[in-house]
């Protein structure tokens, strides 16, 4: 199965070709607004990772990519498309900053772990029922998992009206003892960034995942079912249980990005807070190439763009960089059918 | 039940069908696509991006005519991305309409910065003219709704696709595209083509559902197509691929929302109002109410190469 060296680099080449064809396209929206491209993208590039405060910016934006990126990648490798990650996070960190707040005096030892299995245990429920009626009933999981995202939304409002402090839209402080500490505490270089420990947290999920992926039976035959499921089932692999299992990780995961906004950040859940990060781990789990080590790159990159666009905000609208992760997605689909014909032909 | 009431009653019939009128225009749009075989999760990007080209087009030109025309046209421009991607190049259906969505997003915005200076609204445009039609436009109740152009084109529109989709050889082929392309090329049809055709029309029937917020609304808003995509891509699974089927759950979910409308700050909790357009269709798709069957070949990429 294992390819030649030379077939796996001109696939990640695919990727990287992706990006720079966006930033030409790019180059002439920044054209169209009358300012030289190659200046704006230099001045982005030096905001970015030209000081210890950009780059405390990109990781602690990276940080919730990574968790969708896996999540979204985890369900890929089981031939499940969870566009759910959004809600599932979204009640992860509501159960989360509830929990939180709820159990607020209890010691750190307890509340921290109970607080962030909240939050992971919300969010994989959130993709429970997606995963049965794929599983019971054969119900296509991409649509399911639309529909609860917009349930998620209307149910986290609802609950608000209970949850939430007098005139606002979040929830009350959690406790001190299920904070996640930030980077600043160690390295007075990040002082005043919102990076904190998620960011580990993240690398070693990641990690996990990887050896859950190819070191464990229950990876191999994840990955069967992915690749196959009828040949998966006919070599004795319960396929629906794969499946439910496969999501509700997923959802587990996703669920993790409450832990950097609840947990690592502001101290309480706040309604709207995610802003589709959810669906941006799609894209990062494409251009990462549902490898962990692919997505910790494409979140880190991602991450760039985004604080990039609020660098160079004042002479060209930030939407620029949502215009350009769209075009890196675009490319890249393209890119890797193209790149996997040329690649058949050769063999 | 007396005359106000009567009234009243109308009145909400009214303001169902309009909050319909854009879903209806998007579901059959998604409708002609996935019938094709291709799925086509854009809509909702396509709505926005329709919108915008409503605004640009009545502001350019100072007509809302042309602006319906532009709003058709950008919708029909970025289906056309969706087709080269997925139908020329076969890449992934779903991908790909989220790229689209994710781009109508920062266009706009872009766009929306770059030509109004804000970040939040364009400048006021025209509407679409009312028509008296000999007294119809003046009922009580339903008057705004007989005398909106957009409210019977829509309807035009709805009627139209269902015939074209299950009474024309074209929509014959479309559909078999969607459920067989390999018999389908056998018999000579070329399969690209059709797949395109089908994705096209979702762009402009889903761009002129746009145009019908921007027109009522007689401006552009950041991210004014509000989920609004996902919903008309609901009402198409409940009403079970058909155009008429989907412009009934559109009702059905322009009901709910006017219900909530309605019922707003009187104590009712309407988040499960709001959750229900959701929920149903889990359940038509869980086969619980009628099996909801998508096309047998859609999000499949049809690649000659390889048969």
């Amino acid at each position: 199965m294992k390819r030649p060296t030379g077939a796996a680099l001109l696939q990640a080449l695919g990727p990287v070709a992706a990006v720079a064809l966006a930033l030409i396209v790019g180059a002439g929206f920044i054209a169209a607004v009358g300012k030289d491209p190659l200046t704006i993208y230099a001045k982005m590039a030096a905001g970015v990772f030209g000081n210890p405060y950009g780059i405390g910016q990109v990781l602690f934006r990276a940080t919730p990519l990574m968790f969708t990126g896996l999540a979204v990648a985890l369900g890929f490798r089981a031939g499940l498309f969870n566009i759910g990650a959004e809600g599932q996070l979204v009640v992860g960190a509501f159960a989360a900053g509830v929990v939180g707040a709820a159990l607020g005096n209890w010691p750190a030892p307890l509340l921290f772990p109970v607080t962030l299995l909240a939050g992971m245990g919300a969010a994989a429920l959130w993709a429970l029922p997606p995963a049965l009626l794929k599983a019971k009933l054969g119900a296509h999981e991409v649509i399911n998992t639309i529909m609860m995202n917009f349930i998620a939304l209307a149910l986290v409002q609802y609950l608000g009206h209970f949850a939430f402090e007098h005139a606002t839209v979040h929830t009350a402080p959690i406790g001190e003892g299920a904070k996640i500490a930030r980077f600043e505490a160690f390295f007075p270089v990040f002082q005043g960034s919102p990076l904190n420990l998620s960011l580990v947290l993240a690398l070693a999920v990641a990690a996990l995942m990887g050896w859950l992926l190819w070191r464990t039976r229950f990876g191999y035959e994840l990955r069967a079912v992915g690749l196959s499921p009828s040949a998966a089932e006919y070599a004795g692999i319960a396929v629906p249980r794969t499946w439910i299992v496969a999501l509700c990780l997923s959802g587990a995961i996703a669920g993790l990005v409450g832990a950097n906004f609840v947990q690592g950040y502001k101290g309480y859940f706040e309604s709207g807070f995610s802003a589709g990060v959810g669906f941006l781990g799609i894209a990062v789990a494409l251009l990462g190439r549902n490898h962990p080590l692919g997505i910790v790159i494409a979140a880190v990159f991602f991450a760039a763009l985004s604080y990039g666009g609020f660098v160079i905000n004042t002479e060209v609208p930030k939407e620029l960089v949502e215009i350009l992760q769209a075009i890196v997605i675009l490319f890249a689909i393209t890119l890797h059918v193209i790149l996997e014909r040329v690649l058949r032909r050769r063999a | 039940m007396n005359d106000s009431g009567f009234i009243v009653a109308l009145a909400f019939l009214a303001q169902t069908v309009r909050i319909s009128v854009p879903y209806a225009l998007a579901a059959v749009g998604g409708t002609m696509s996935e019938r094709g075989g291709v799925i086509n999760i854009a809509l909702e990007g396509i709505l926005l991006l329709g919108a915008l080209g409503y605004t640009m087009g009545a502001y350019y030109a100072g007509d809302p005519w042309i602006g319906l025309v532009t709003a058709a046209a950008v919708g029909v421009g970025a289906a056309a991305v969706h087709a080269v991607v997925t139908v020329v190049f076969k890449a992934d259906q779903i991908t790909s309409s989220l790229g689209i969505n994710l781009a109508a997003v920062g266009l706009t915005r872009f766009i929306l910065k770059s030509v109004f200076g804000s970040s939040s609204n364009s400048a006021r445009v025209a509407g679409l003219p009312e028509w008296s039609l000999g007294g119809l436009g003046s009922l009580p109740g339903l008057g705004t709704l007989f005398g909106n152009p957009l409210v019977w084109l829509a309807v035009g529109l709805v009627v139209l696709a269902h015939v074209v989709l299950f009474k024309t050889p074209f929509g014959l082929r479309l559909r078999s595209v969607g459920e067989h392309p390999e018999a389908a090329a056998t018999l000579g049809l070329s399969v690209p083509r059709l797949r395109t055709m089908g994705v096209l029309l979702s762009g402009a029937l889903a761009g002129l559902g746009g145009a019908w917020l921007a027109a009522d609304q007689r401006s552009f808003t950041d991210g004014m197509s509000g989920g609004r995509g996902y919903i008309a891509l609901a009402a198409m699974i409940v009403g079970k691929w058909s155009p008429l089927g989907a412009a009934a759950a559109c009702l059905l979910f322009g009901f709910c929302e006017a219900l909530q409308i309605r019922l707003q700050g009187r104590g009712v909790p309407n988040e499960f109002l709001q959750m229900l357009p959701y929920v149903v269709t889990m359940i038509v798709l869980a086969g619980v109410i009628g099996r909801a069957r998508p096309p047998a070949a859609v999000g499949t990429p049809y690649d000659a190469e390889e048969k």
